[in-house]
């Protein structure tokens, strides 16, 4: 039985207290440093959020089996925390949730065994590498090969922008091999594998991104996902679909931490006599973020109550929830800095990070171009 | 009972291809239907439809290829 709406509620407030005491403190750090400290990985390892979203008998939550609708909006919830405090841990979370969503969901039952535990743990950090120099939205066009060599494979090519490069244990990686797109399971401490940082971007400078180098990368076949020519239509897609997902809910977080930023400055900040929040301009300000916010959070929660039941229409509701959610943190920062003025963008201003990050929610899991083209041939299917 | 799977089925595809219509045995790659989101709903389709799950031993060509493939692999999973 689904549990009462306030149950949800006690739930989304225990994140937000995680997030409070274990996230925010470190939010201007993470973007300064342009890292995660290894004490909030830990703080998360604790509070088993890296088993969010995997399946209960592999590690995850429990409870997920009996109740996956609620377990799928309360794994939102989760990163609407994340989101709120820190978009960069977001981002964490989120890239481990695709890497490792793939191999459980498409693994063999050998390769369930071997992950399954490590990463609902958080003892092993997934990330999913994809994007290449030549290749962004087009990914089967990607020119990583994977070439045949005994019972495996060799991988050599060059993946850029990986979130959460510069840290995760194993990349979960799509290559084009003579049997079409295949996905493979890389450790970190492969022989061939060289990894760059890539530092000093506009926004989610914690996302720790980073260029990786394969020069013939052995990958033995228990580290292939899937079978051969399913790598991208199955194994990525399956990564991809959860991270629109879970950006969504972390977009509705970003937005809700401008309209809290919003909100107390405009009740304190005083001029003319008094409270900026009593000028109808800044109230019009005010009311276009907390409607744009509310919207942004309900269709997330239709899409996780989609997904939550496997409703095929999850992933459509899963693109729009994206698209909605990221193109309204952009509005919501955007007004979050006009409402605090010249202090909203000043150094260690949280809207002026907020702003820089919001921009990144339009670009990644899928540019808001390609996302209005997949929704829309959506709409047509069937006419 | 593969009539049912197959109805069922070749409406799923039908409302996916945008209305065009697709012969049981046609090859819905060869015809560039065969996209990642149209995979990851077919998937979702069949497992809620009937109650089954695909798993990474079914990751062949030849069980998605067609609505006839498709109906195979959905009656052999329920049978088994």
């Amino acid at each position: 039985m689904t549990p009462a709406l306030e149950s949800y509620a006690e739930h989304a407030a225990a994140m937000r207290v995680f997030a409070d005491e274990h996230i925010v403190p470190f939010a201007h750090r993470i973007d300064q440093e342009q890292q995660i400290p290894r004490e909030v990985v830990e703080r998360m390892r604790e509070a088993g959020l890296f088993a969010s979203g995997f399946p209960e008998r592999l590690g995850g939550t429990p409870g997920s089996k009996a109740d996956p609708v609620s377990a799928t909006v309360r794994h939102g919830m989760i990163h609407e925390a994340l989101g709120r405090a820190s978009p960069s841990v977001q981002g964490l979370l989120n890239v481990h949730h695709m890497g490792g969503s793939a191999i459980l969901r498409w693994g063999t039952q050998a390769q369930k065994g071997e992950w399954g535990q490590r990463l609902s743990s958080g003892e092993v950090i997934a990330a999913f590498a994809i994007t290449e120099p030549e290749v962004g939205s087009d990914a089967s066009a990607i020119q990583t090969t994977a070439v045949p060599v005994g019972d495996g494979w060799e991988v050599s090519g060059t993946k850029t922008w990986i979130t959460c490069g510069q840290s995760a244990d194993i990349f979960v990686m799509l290559t084009q091999s003579e049997r079409g797109p295949l996905a493979v399971i890389l450790p970190r401490d492969t022989p061939g594998l060289r990894i760059e940082p890539i530092l000093g971007i506009l926004g989610c400078r914690g996302y720790m991104l980073a260029t990786l180098y394969m020069e013939r990368c052995a990958v033995p076949p228990e580290r292939v996902l899937g079978q051969p020519g399913f790598g991208l239509s199955h194994v990525v897609a399956e990564g991809l679909d959860n991270g629109r997902h879970n950006l969504a809910w972390g977009c509705v977080g970003l937005g809700q931490a401008c309209l809290d930023a919003s909100l107390h400055h405009a009740a304190q900040r005083e001029q003319f006599g008094g409270p900026i929040g009593e000028f109808g301009q800044i109230q019009r300000l005010l009311a276009r973020m907390m409607t744009d916010v509310h919207a942004a959070r309900l269709v997330c929660w239709s899409a996780a109550v989609a997904r939550g039941r496997r409703d095929p229409s999850a992933v459509q509701e899963s693109f729009m929830a994206k698209y909605l959610a990221s193109t309204m943190t952009n509005r919501v920062a955007a007004d979050a800095v006009q409402v605090h003025g010249a202090s909203g963008v000043g150094p260690g201003s949280p809207v002026e990070t907020a702003f820089r990050d919001a921009r990144i929610m339009e670009l990644i899991e899928g540019t808001t171009q390609i996302v209005e083209r997949a929704i829309a041939r959506f709409g047509l299917q069937g006419r | 009972m593969n009539d049912c799977i197959r109805t069922s089925i070749r409406g799923f595809m039908s409302r996916s291809f945008e209305g065009r219509e697709v012969a049981d045995h046609d090859n819905i790659f060869a015809l560039g239907f065969g996209n990642s989101l149209f995979a990851i709903q077919l998937v979702a389709y069949i497992e809620r439809e009937f109650d089954i799950e695909i798993e990474s031993e079914d990751l062949e060509m030849e069980n998605f290829q067609s609505i006839d493939a498709v109906t195979a692999l959905v009656g052999r999973k329920r049978e088994a």
